[in-house]
């Protein structure tokens, strides 16, 4: 199983197992994770699903497609580690992928 | 007060439930009138997803959001809705009794409705602009900080601050650029969604300096009493002051559910209780349906909103037409129905 870890605005960490295939929002969501809204399921259409990814993890992950991009713009303090979590596809090659969720979604 | 629009309905949302509550409605004579903030039809599938394709609406193995929302427009057609944009329905009050319901709906525009009913197909609720997480900058909004540009002239001669980097943005940028002192577009990245034309009349404008472009993102506001002197902005150097006093921010829309709350419906997290024969309300002659609406087994989805366009436009003609009995009919083989469709 590949295992994320969710830390929260306040510090507070949470590793969970995620199911290969599925994406990150959706990891946080299934394990109720809190930070994450996802109000548009996963869309790339609401930037409510924004997390920072943590700076070693930033090369290691592919690159934000252009739609990604785009919608981060309707995200607050964006960072360069700064991703949509519904974007990010979960693999073997993601475990012990750290993830920040940011104090507020849009 | 301008004049009271008398009608048998009013649907509170053009997303696809109330489109197609039209339909229902019109097939058994009923009048309606929509109302939605938003400057077009289709709610959540125009608004987020119009070029997504969606895969499970009966009959349609494929339809994007924006395709379902005009073959919808076609669809209803035939009974003339009257549609009024850009305007929330700010307040809906109780006239009549339980058993010969009416009310008083009026929009933040200042249109006053009376109506027989109320279909409430008000999805995840209105769209309205996304507000920066900054502190304070409730206490500057419609005197310094606005999201939307309704009136030109509060920019005349103004040091305006815009950010985003999208159509809206752009536009504004242009369009403001020869009546305000000084125009100061800002966004996160050097690299924009908006049109291309409109990207590079930007840069022209910024390369003969009659405006400026920032790269960074907005920390902190600073003013007093609602004015706004300066915003704080990140950039890739450090936090800097920038002077403006007014800012408009374009960071997209959310939902939220809006005045809807205030009109003595029950609510349960944000969803208004419905039965599922009826798709009433505890408030007889308000219905609610599609995402707006809870009912035990309840499914976000557009078909059931659909459904419940269907049965509830059965209850709504007991209310519009009392003494009027109601047959059951299929469009294939009615000419009744026919005619009101314009195709016998
Ligand atoms: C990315 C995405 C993909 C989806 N994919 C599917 C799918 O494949 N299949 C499916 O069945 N469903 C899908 N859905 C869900 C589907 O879009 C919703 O179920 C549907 O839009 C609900 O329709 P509605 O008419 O009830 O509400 P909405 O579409 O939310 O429309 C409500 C309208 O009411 C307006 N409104 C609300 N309050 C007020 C007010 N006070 N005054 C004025 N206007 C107001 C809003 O501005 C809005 O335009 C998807 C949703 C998203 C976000
Ligand atoms: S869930 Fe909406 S953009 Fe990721």
């Amino acid at each position: 199983m590949t295992k994320i870890t969710f830390i929260d605005a306040a510090g507070q960490s949470r590793t969970v197992d995620a199911e290969d295939g599925s994406t990150v929002m959706e990891t946080a969501l299934k394990n109720a994770v809190p930070g994450i809204e996802a109000e548009c399921g996963g869309a790339c259409a609401c930037a409510t699903c924004h997390v920072y990814v943590e700076e070693s993890w930033v090369e290691k992950l592919p690159k934000a497609e252009s739609m990604e991009e785009d919608m981060l713009d309707f995200a607050f303090d964006v960072r360069p580690s700064s991703r949509l979590s519904c974007q990010i596809k979960v693999g073997p090659a993601l475990d012990g992928l750290i993830v920040t969720t940011p104090e507020k979604q849009g | 007060m301008s004049e009271i629009i008398k009608t048998d309905v009013v649907i509170v949302g053009a997303g696809p439930t109330g489109l197609f509550a039209v339909f229902e409605l019109g097939l058994l004579d009923i009048k309606a009138h929509l109302i939605d903030i938003l400057p077009k039809p289709g709610g959540q599938c125009a608004e987020l997803y119009p070029e997504k394709p969606i895969y499970d609406i009966p009959g349609f193995p494929m339809v994007t959001g924006q395709g379902l929302v005009d073959n919808l427009m076609q669809q209803i057609e035939p009974f003339g809705p009257t549609f009024h944009y850009n305007e929330m329905v700010e307040g809906l009050e109780v006239l009549g009794t339980p058993e010969a319901p009416a009310f008083r709906v009026r929009t933040d525009g200042g249109k006053v409705f009376e109506t027989k009913a109320v279909v409430v197909a008000a999805g995840g609720g209105s769209f309205q602009p996304k507000r920066p997480p900054v502190a304070t900058i409730e206490a500057y909004e419609n005197s310094s900080v606005f999201y939307a540009v309704r009136k030109m002239e509060d920019f005349r001669d103004r040091t305006v601050l815009i950010v985003g980097g999208g159509d809206s943005a752009l536009d504004w940028t242009l369009n403001l650029h020869p009546i305000a002192k000084r125009i100061i577009l800002m966004h996160r990245r050097d690299d924009f969604r908006a049109a291309p034309h409109s990207v590079n009349a930007m840069r022209e404008l910024v390369a003969s300096k009659q405006m400026d472009l920032l790269i960074g993102q907005i920390a902190g506001l600073k003013g007093e009493d609602g004015q706004l002197s300066a915003v704080s902005v990140k950039t890739a150097d450090g936090v800097v002051d920038v002077a403006c006093d007014r800012m408009l921010p374009f960071f997209g829309l959310t939902m939220k559910l809006g005045p809807i709350a205030d009109w003595g419906l029950n609510l349960h997290e944000q969803l208004v209780p419905v039965d599922t024969e009826k798709f009433e309300t505890n408030a007889p002659g308000i219905f609610a349906i599609g995402d707006i609406n809870t009912y035990p087994g309840k499914l976000k989805l557009i078909l059931s909103g659909f459904h419940e366009a269907a049965l509830a436009a059965q209850k709504v003609h007991r209310y519009v037409y009392p003494e009027k009995k109601l047959l059951f009919q299929y469009t294939t083989s009615s000419t009744n129905l026919q005619k009101k469709l314009g195709v016998s």
